[in-house]
């Protein structure tokens, strides 16, 4: 036993909890104070009240990204889901190449998004416009200088990123599921639509929960990938928030105007993480 | 089961090479030249010409850039495991109201995106003169400390603590405990906090681009954005240094596939 006025004991904590208060604590109680003055990055300023948090509410520009990216989120979930879950259950169907097909669907969670970003604009731009004077189809021409096309280019980017990732999650409840359980119901005349409807998918149903927090989480957060893939162009129009509080802060200097936007950030993500600790504890209470 | 199943199969195959795709058209063009990129992204090159590679590897000054993020990452990795398993252990050894305190301050910590402090932070760091390497792997602690602490925290409630008593009576001190009996005990859960705090410190762009931006000390995605914001006229070379990029990366997942799936599988579950 370690008591708690034992020197270990705090000699083992130490470390980790200065940076913690110094990384994470000090900075989000200091931003949490800058996002009520009139902060300029040096000088506090004056103590401005609510000022900033009211602006940000008539901020066209933050809106916007706001919207967009709760549609991103929205659309991209969805997707993600589908294809994650549909590959799962490709690789663990017993074929020869399940092996093989789990280190590739994988593989692009590996790589930064930065870099996914940037080879997926060459695909965009290049290859896609190739394709497209070839075969003569109009809309793969001008990728990523529309709304449209960066919205769904962020959206392609995203599925084909983080559908290995959900994969790897349905299969670790997929393998749980029994297999005499299948092979019961196989026996007993369902097809193969009846048996993923009424039993496998009853039984995967904590995964679903797992992977759409997973996959809103890091949706709702993407930088990286929007940043290399259009930068928010054309004219801010494919920008999400994560960008937008940047742009503001270090982009406009806007300082403490920015960590208002941040603090608003800070909430939703952290409502959005809550609900799931809610619904987690809530069905565990039902098991 | 029994019988084989072709057209799962045949769909499989057709998905993973979908997924490839982008890989595959990224390497074939990195080896054209930029007319024969205008010309045609989708044939194959004329030659496997490597002038492409070597100007990339050049510019990119990659084996610099290389190092500097392999003695970030390895340094962090490294901190962040001796000091949260250090701290995870303090935690399950000491069942008070403070530690339970200080847990859930650490997994509260997990809610916090970036963004929310990432201002603050380097005012602060930059007030400091912490806006270097060094303040760079102590932030990397910070960010890292609480899923690392969680992971150990599981692992550890399942130790008995029979096994630390019989160390004491042994005339053992709390850090030989913890060090000689307890640590290696841990190594499947330290395979996997390793793994997940490379992984994510080796990609990150944002937070080097904040700290260490500065000519010598750049990471690889750090320089890679420079280096694609010279060349994005120039696809030819751009395609080279991604591909120059991405192979460490994928050399380390062919030696390491089933530790790192196995790794991010439990880091998401849980």
């Amino acid at each position: 036993m370690m008591r708690t006025k034992d020197l270990s004991y705090w000699l083992f904590l130490a470390p980790v909890l200065l940076a913690l208060s110094m990384v994470v604590i000090i900075p989000l109680l200091f931003g949490v104070y800058y996002s009520f003055t009139n902060w300029n990055g040096i000088d506090v300023g004056g103590f401005i009240g609510f000022e900033n948090y009211l602006n940000v509410f008539k901020d066209k520009e933050f809106l916007d990204s706001l919207w967009f990216t709760i549609k991103f989120s929205v659309v991209s979930i969805i997707l993600i889901n589908f294809f994650g879950l549909a590959l799962a259950l490709i690789v663990t169907s017993k074929i020869r190449t399940n092996k093989f097909l789990r280190t590739i669907f994988f593989m692009p969670n590996l790589i930064g998004g930065l870099i996914l970003g940037f080879i997926w604009q060459f695909i965009f731009i290049k290859v896609f416009a190739g394709v497209g004077q070839v075969f003569g189809i109009e809309s793969l021409e001008g990728w990523l200088s529309t709304t449209q096309t960066g919205f769904w280019g962020l959206v392609i980017l995203m599925s084909w990123q983080m559908a290995g990732y959900i994969m790897v999650i349905y299969i670790a409840y997929l393998e749980g599921v029994p297999t005499e359980l299948i092979e019961a119901a196989e026996i007993d005349g369902a097809n193969p639509f009846q048996r993923l409807r009424f039993i496998i998918f009853p039984l995967v149903a904590p995964a679903f929960t797992v992977s759409m927090f997973l996959t809103l989480s890091n949706t709702f957060k993407l930088y990286d990938q929007n940043l290399s893939l259009t930068a928010g162009g054309p004219y801010n129009s494919t920008q999400m928030v994560a960008m937008q509080i940047f742009k503001t802060a270090f982009g406009q200097s806007e300082m403490a105007y920015a960590q208002a936007k941040a603090v608003i950030f800070f909430l939703i993500v952290a409502a959005i993480s809550l609900t799931q600790v809610y619904i987690n504890k809530k069905r565990e209470v039902e098991m | 089961m029994r019988r084989t199943k072709w057209p799962i199969e045949i769909l499989g195959v057709f998905l993973g090479l979908l997924w490839l795709s982008p890989f595959y058209l990224m390497i074939v063009n990195s080896f054209k030249t930029k007319r024969e990129i205008f010309a045609d992204t989708l044939k194959l090159p004329e030659g496997f010409n490597f002038d492409n590679y070597i100007e990339a590897f050049a510019e990119l000054d990659f084996l610099k850039t290389f190092l500097n993020s392999v003695l970030i990452t390895v340094v962090s990795v490294v901190i962040i495991i001796v000091f949260s398993s250090m701290a995870a252990y303090a935690l399950s050894r000491n069942k008070s109201k403070m530690s339970t305190i200080i847990f859930f301050m650490f997994v509260a910590a997990m809610l916090i995106p970036f963004q929310s402090v990432m201002i603050p932070l380097v005012t602060i760091f930059g007030k400091i003169e912490l806006l270097n390497r060094s303040g760079i792997i102590f932030m990397y602690l910070g960010f890292g400390a609480s899923l690392s602490i969680f992971l150990y925290h599981g692992t550890l409630s399942g130790i008995p603590k029979s096994m630390d008593e019989a160390a004491t009576i042994d005339g053992a001190n709390r850090f030989q405990i913890f060090w000689y009996i307890i640590f290696p005990m841990l190594k499947p859960i330290t395979v996997t906090v390793a793994i997940l705090n490379t992984i994510w410190i080796w990609n990150d762009y944002l937070l080097p681009s904040l700290v260490i931006n500065q000519e010598g000390m750049e990471t690889i995605p750090l320089k890679m954005f420079f280096f694609f914001g010279e060349y994005t006229k120039q696809w030819h070379l751009a395609l080279a240094g991604l591909t120059i990029a991405i192979i460490p990366v994928i050399i380390a997942y062919f030696f390491a596939q089933r530790e790192i799936i196995k790794g991010i599988s439990e880091g998401a579950v849980k």
